[in-house]
This record gives structure tokens, sequence and C-alpha cells, in this order.
């Protein structure tokens, strides 16, 4: 993942395993690493494989920007300075690997959750950081 | 490995103390359990002392300072959650192995009011916390998307998991170390503001200070102390394998059933040999997922175990009969030698009201966060 150590100068991901492309008419995605021998995959790089212990270099993989909803949490009381209720998700991508996110565009109520609802990721910065950059977040929302 | 009893256990009531120091709190505990064990500290051969908050400051070469220093090994644990039970089978493996004669295992830790835990950014520029913009970190919806898996598999009601918390605070009420000890009925808690659902404050745990001391010897030498040895039939500590979601929903059900697993095989019984249970209850949407990791239900029938109310005192078989994480309190570094003195208590008939009668056998259960299981099995000799 060649673009991953060279993002357009001033955006920076929220957390490692977002890559922003340098071509600017690429948009940001999930990256991984998926095991050459077991086929596990993981968000992110890795030293080896958690599963069959596999030191070999893994596979980097580029995660698909749709999953399903797994679980689910309505978060009303959260740390200072967070805005609540949201919806506090588990994603499952078509690739194996779950990531921890927010679920936006919908109303944070669990009867409007559904087990297995196709989602859809969107990136957008939220913040800058000390240094002036933009930092760039993903979310979810119904597909 | 040789029989390992328990002969002394002690704690204080879980609370707030903003006046204590942690080596005061914990060394209160530790004088009751050598008391309770007929020994002083110069009857001990090594201590192990869990604390998780001040884990980098020296906490059980302070309690020694502060109750005899007799320059014994020390050894300073954290485990998460489980610091306290781990820093128990320290000392339960001291003396199992051969090495020592005696030990004394200490959990303590002081949050007074901590507010929530986990999810935090830990340094750096808070720009890039996570917390509220990728889902949460943070314990109430950890354990609540927990209990919302076993809704999707099973069809658990938000109900369910909130009669735990009236089970549990009803209990507390016959136990004085309780740091609540308040009836709740179900509507109350289902009422009670969300943290984060299915969790309602009842169903969540609360922070304070507290701590547990357990005094350890080989069986041989406890037939001199006292009449009533309780021997540690398994004790266990697993950490979390590979599972498809481990590293992203951390899978408190496969680390529990691993140790449940080797607990059971260890101490030659199975979960149908209980005759009470201590479980890590840190959320009401946990207690119930542990019902089944545990054994003492079948596969998605935790819901009606509690409908049927099968786990009161005087149930089938009784969880959490101090009232639990919920009621007791969870000062982290001290609950897990505590669901050990609170299970020594039934096994030796001093639990007061509260006693489950004829108890032989009983498990002592605790998780830590990221992750860590204990077991321990103690039967009546």
């Amino acid at each position: 993942m060649a673009e991953a150590s060279a993002a357009a100068p001033g955006r920076k991901p929220i957390v490692p395993f977002l890559t922003i492309p340098e071509d600017p008419s690429d948009k940001p995605y999930l990256s991984g690493s998926r095991c050459k021998r077991c086929g596990a995959t993981y968000l992110g790089t890795r030293m080896a494989c958690s599963k069959c212990f596999s030191t070999e270099a893994m596979e980097p993989v580029r995660l698909s920007d749709r999953g399903e909803l797994h679980v689910f949490s309505i978060v009303h009381q959260s740390a200072p300075g967070v805005p609540t209720p949201y919806v506090a998700a588990i994603v499952d991508l078509p690739e194996g690997v779950s990531v921890r996110c927010n679920i936006n565009g919908v109303e944070p109520d669990p009867a409007k959750l559904k087990f297995g609802m196709p989602v859809q990721m969107v990136t957008e910065t939220i913040r800058t950081d000390r240094e002036g950059n933009d930092v760039v977040a993903f979310s979810f929302k119904p597909a | 490995m040789r029989d390992v009893a328990i002969i002394g256990v002690g704690m204080i009531k879980f609370g707030r103390y903003p006046e204590k120091t942690v080596p005061e709190l914990a060394g209160q505990a530790a004088l009751l359990a050598l008391k309770d064990a007929g020994m002083d500290m110069k009857d001990i051969e090594l201590m192990a002392s869990g604390n998780l908050y001040q884990s980098n400051a020296m906490v059980g070469q302070r309690i020694m300072q502060t109750i005899g220093q007799t320059g014994i090994p020390v050894i300073n644990v954290a485990n998460a959650c489980a610091t306290g039970s781990t820093a128990f089978r320290e000392a339960y493996y001291a003396i199992a192995s051969g090495a020592y004669e005696t030990a004394l295992a200490i959990g303590s830790e002081q949050m007074g009011k901590m507010g929530l835990l986990g999810g935090g950014a830990g340094g750096g520029d808070p720009a890039y916390s996570t917390e509220g913009v990728l889902g949460s970190g943070l314990m109430p919806a950890v354990f609540g998307m927990a209990g919302v898996e076993h809704m999707r598999k099973y069809g658990t009601t938000q109900e369910q998991f909130a009669k735990v918390s009236v089970k549990n605070h009803k209990h507390s009420l016959h136990n004085p170390y309780s740091q609540y000890q308040t009836e709740v009925g179900l509507e109350d808690v289902l009422n009670a503001r969300v943290v984060s659902w299915p969790n309602t404050l009842y169903m969540c745990c609360p922070t304070g200070d507290g701590a547990a001391a357990a005094v350890l010897c080989t069986m041989e030498k406890a037939r001199q102390y006292t009449t009533k040895p309780i021997r540690v039939a398994a004790s266990v500590l697993t950490s979390d394998p590979w599972t498809q979601r481990d590293l992203t929903m951390p899978d408190i059900n496969t680390l529990t059933r691993h140790a449940a697993k080797e607990a059971y095989e260890k101490a030659g019984i199975g979960p149908e040999d209980l005759d009470l249970i201590e479980l890590h209850d840190c959320f009401a949407t946990a207690e119930l997922l542990h019902y089944e990791n545990l054994g003492i239900c079948a596969e998605g029938e935790a819901g009606r175990m509690i409908d049927e109310g099968a786990t009161y005192v005087g149930g089938k078989i009784p969880v959490n009969a101090s009232g639990g994480l919920l009621s007791k309190g969870h000062p982290l570094g001290a609950t897990g030698v505590a669901n050990v003195c609170e299970v020594v208590w039934h096994l030796r008939g001093e639990a007061g009201n509260r006693q489950v009668e004829g108890a032989k056998v009983g498990l002592a259960h605790v998780i830590g966060l990221g992750s860590a299981c204990t077991i321990q099995v103690l039967e009546k000799v």
C-alpha cells in the first residue's frame, strides 16, 4: 500500500487502518492484511497471524466500503465532551473483518436498527489536529 | 501439584474511603484474613498483591510496610478486572508447586467516583480520540453490545437482562460487605436512565474502593489451624484466543468457556455439581451470557433461567448471593479475592442470612477485558 504513506498533506486518518489515497479522485478506504497461509484477515498491518501464527508477509487488502450490522448499543452516557446519544456498532465486512464504528443517518433507537442490515461507509473531516491537519474519520450509514 | 487450602479470608465493606490509602485498605483486609487463619505475618512465606490503578507503585510492599515487614517475596499483579483473582492464582501455584508452604493473596483498589471506564485516548493529540467517533470502547457499551449479540442469537430481551439487576440487588440486602444494599424493582431498573442500551444505570456496577485477602497453605498445614479448610480444587487463568471478531469486539464468551472447561476438568466436576457461583456481573448483560459460558444452562436458555428465578438464593443454582458486582461493588483489584471470600463463607456455613444451605462446592469467576478470565473452584473438605 504505497499510497498509504503518501497521504495528501494536511489530511490525516483518525486511525492507521484508514487509508487516504494520494489520488484525489479516489475515496479513503479501510486497509487490512490477509494471512497467506490460513486466510485470516485483519484491520491494518500485522507482524504475524494471530490465528495460525504464520510469519510470512501478509497480503495487503483493500476492504469493502459496504458491510452488515452485526450488533450495536445506544450510548447515552459517554466521555466528557462526546455528544450523545449515538449508535455504537460492530460492522462485519465481506472480507471476514469486523470494525467498530458509529452508525449515523439513523435515529439512535434500537427499534430502528436491524441485525444484518446493509450499511455503507462514509468518511468526513471531523476535527483539526494540533498541527493544523484535517482529521478524517469514517462511519457507516444504512445502505 | 500439592493440595492447597484456604484457611483464612477477610474483606472490608466495599464503598468509598477517600480518607484512607490503598495500603491501609488492603492492610485491614489482610489482618482480618490472618486473624481468621490464626496466623500473623511471620507465618506467611509469599505475598501476591493485586492492584490495577497503582500497578507501578509497589502496593504489596507498601502493605507489608503497614502490617509487618518480613522480607518475603512480593508479587505485584495487574490484569484488568482479573487482577485480584490472578494474584490469588499466583499464591495458589506458589504452594501447589511445592515451593512455599503458606501465602497471602490480597486484592485492593481505590477508585472513588471514577466514572465510566475504558475507551480512553491515553495521551497524544485529543483530535485522534475515537470515543464516540468509531463506536465506543467504554465498558457499558462493550458489554451492552455483548448482550445485544445474545439478543440477536436467542431473542433475549432487555427485561430479562434487567431481572439480573433485580436479583443481585435483592441478594445484597443480606450482605453487610456490599457497597449498595438497596432493593430495586423491575420497573425501577427498566425506567432508570439508560447508560448504554440495553444497560440502564442499575444494570451497571459502581466504581468504588475495597480490599479483600485470603490466606492459603498446604492442606497438611491447614489441619493444624482449622477444622474447616476449603480446598482449592482448580485455579485457572486464560487469555483471549483468536476468534473471528475478538480484536474488534472482545470475545468474553470463548475466553470464559475455555477457562470453565479447564476448571471442571482439573476439579473433576461438572457444572451440575456446583452449589453456588459468584460470577462477573460487571453489567447485567454479562451475567446471562456467563450462565451459558459456565454451562449451568443450555445454549440460549439463560433468559429462561432468570425468568424462572433459578439463580436466586434458594433456587436451583444461586448466582451472586453476595449481590454481585452490581450491588456489592467492583473495586477492580479487590473483586477476584472478594469472590473467593464469599464462596469460602458459604462453604463454611458462615454467610449469615444469604447462606446457600448445604453448600459444598462453589465457583468464583472473573473476567478482565483485554482479556483475561480466572475461575477458582473451591470445595468443602
